[in-house]
């Protein structure tokens, strides 16, 4: 199968220090794509990269078929960004407005995203209310819901569920599985929560700007012939070094 | 349209911040308001104690806007205890002025009219000893103003050159500190995903910010002439159209001094480097007493061809012609700005 995005020998060091370290991930249509590691091993970077504002030192990144970084093409991904990244004086209508406008969508596009991905995110009664009076959880969830105003075929999640509550949390994942199923949108997730982890349909394993190990959830347990994913990530580490 | 989005929003967030609105549009008008009563107060008349001074003498003296008390009797500290701004002591033909100068321009003002007064009075006791000389004596000045006249005070050299710094300090913190938010709550990153191409935003907060820097110049503009009665010779236009190009000058240095502080605090701390020494060189000091490597400065300073074009225009009464020069300068100094604007930017997004 074809690979939507791929990541090929990419790496990046900001001043001495080397963020990543000849990555390479091909990530295919359709798939839901965990990056897992601990704070500080490269992952923001590395996403950063396939949406194309950080510019790799070595290597390249297709996505589509293009070579990023690619204007044209960051119509077609939707990128939440680890802070929520919203302005506080205005509305949950009117950042969604805003951003919709960005990409491009007409008045009739804007009022039905609008209300799809309100709805989606569960914030449909608090459109109206200013975003500095938002709680955390719905301030994140309105950074998802812009994600996907543009209706992108890839979406970029920079630790999606950060400081939400376990049942919304549920909620958001049933969402990202149903996007992946009935659309097939093309899905990164960073995290380091191992439990969310299990969900995806690939992980890969990062630290110290390199992938440990890489596979589906399944294939990792056998590997490191552990039930506990958290198990599979230290074994995974320690052969390594 | 994505210009038009990223106008709109800027105009939304500013209507929703009342004390900003208010900050740029009432604040330069309430230090105009002050400055224009400082500088047009009363000025008191001198307080000169005399003691054994002929009464011609201080007859003359009273004429001369003074306010003179008789002694009998004074001590080394008369001056002092008595609040004078000066003791003149005659002695026969010995004249001594003794002077408080607390405030060196009032001392030289009260020792100028003692000086004439006395020199009056011996021209007066001269004419009385030989009356031949007095229609040799008798010569008035006339006096010929090629800028203002009589009446010109300091404030209304100094005026225009206010008008200009306000537009340029409070617009200079407000655009500074907009872009400056946007980059610290992240949403800069965030506008960096979409679509969107460097010389869009840049451009866009230029006309975001430029039109709410175009209103305020209005506002100022308008009261200084008609509230506050400032001399303006030349064209209104004129006067709007320079306050408008330092307005973006202001704007687009505001904008490009927030790429290098991390918070609205050392965004602060731009102030005493980047605006303050504008004012210095805004041509309040004369250049040519200068020395020369500050001349050399005073011609990187945007504030120094406002200034003059202000003051050209508003108190000498300039052509467009005349001002043709600052103008262009501040319109490369503009241009400067708005590139390594988009230049900076390629800090969040290489393309």
């Amino acid at each position: 199968m074809k690979s939507t995005i791929k990541v090929e020998q990419v790496s990046k060091s900001f001043g001495k220090k080397t963020v990543l370290n000849e990555v390479n991930l091909a990530i295919e249509k359709g798939q839901l794509f965990g990056l897992i590691g601990p704070s500080g091993a490269g992952k923001t970077t590395l996403v950063k990269m396939i949406v194309g504002m950080e510019k790799a030192d070595k290597g390249s990144i297709h996505v589509l078929d293009k070579k990023m970084p690619n204007l044209a093409l960051l119509q077609e991904i939707g990128y939440m960004a680890q802070a929520d990244a919203l302005y506080g004086e205005l509305t949950g209508e009117e950042n969604l407005k805003f951003f919709a406008s960005l990409f491009g969508l007409n008045k009739d596009a804007q009022k039905t995203r609008i209300s799809y991905v309100a709805s989606l995110v569960n914030l449909t009664d608090d459109l109206s209310k200013r975003v500095a009076a938002y709680s955390g959880g719905m301030k994140r969830r309105l950074s998802l819901a812009i994600a996907l105003i543009q209706n992108p075929q890839i979406l970029i999640l920079d630790e999606p569920t950060v400081g939400i509550d376990p049942e919304l949390k549920l909620s958001i994942w049933k969402e990202f599985l149903r996007l992946k199923n009935e659309e097939q949108k093309t899905i990164i997730v960073t995290t380091h929560v191992m439990d969310e982890a299990v969900k995806c349909d690939y992980v890969a394993m990062v630290r110290d700007g390199q992938i440990l190990t890489s596979g589906t959830p399944a294939e990792l347990k056998a590997l490191y012939r552990t039930d506990d994913f958290d198990e599979v990530f230290l074994r995974a580490g320690v052969k390594q070094s | 349209m994505r210009i038009l989005a990223l106008v709109k929003r800027i105009f939304r967030q500013m209507f929703r911040d009342k004390r900003t609105l208010a900050l740029l549009f009432v604040a330069p008008l309430l230090i105009l308001t002050l400055m224009y009563f400082l500088f047009n107060g009363n000025t008191v008349d001198p307080k000169l104690g005399v003691i054994g001074v002929d009464d011609s003498l201080v007859k003359v003296l009273k004429k001369a806007d003074i306010q003179v008390e008789q002694y009998k009797k004074v001590s080394a500290n008369t001056v002092v205890d008595d609040e004078l701004d000066g003791l003149l002591e005659q002695d026969n033909r010995q004249i001594k002025l003794t002077l408080l100068n607390n405030d060196p321009s009032k001392a030289k003002g009260l020792q100028m009219k003692v000086s004439q007064a006395v020199a009056a009075q011996t021209k007066a006791m001269l004419i009385k000893q030989n009356p031949a000389a007095a229609g040799m004596a008798q010569q008035n000045i006339d006096i010929d103003y090629v800028y203002g006249d009589k009446d010109t005070v300091f404030f209304d050299v100094l005026s225009p050159i206010l008008v200009g710094f306000f537009v340029f300090f409070f617009v200079f913190i407000i655009s500074g500190i907009g872009l400056l938010r946007e980059r610290t709550t992240g949403t800069l990153e965030r506008l960096m995903s979409t679509p969107i191409r460097r010389w869009e935003i840049v451009t866009a907060y230029l006309v975001g910010y430029g039109i709410f820097a175009v209103i305020q110049t209005l506002i100022v503009v308008f009261y200084s002439i008609t509230v506050l009665d400032i001399v303006l010779v030349g064209s209104i236009g004129h006067v709007l159209l320079i306050n408008l190009l330092l307005a973006l000058v202001a704007l687009s240095l505001g904008i490009l001094l927030s790429t290098f502080a991390a918070s609205e605090f050392q965004m602060i701390q731009f102030i005493p480097i980047a605006v303050i020494p504008q004012i210095f060189f805004a041509g309040i000091f004369p250049l040519e007493g200068m020395a020369n490597w500050l001349q050399a400065v005073a011609k990187v300073m945007p504030m120094y061809y406002a200034g003059d074009a202000l003051k050209g225009v508003m108190y000498k009464g300039l052509s467009f012609s005349d001002i043709s020069g600052d103008l262009l300068a501040l319109i490369i100094f503009t241009v400067i700005f708005i590139v390594l604007n988009i230049f900076s930017l390629k800090k969040y997004r290489t393309l």
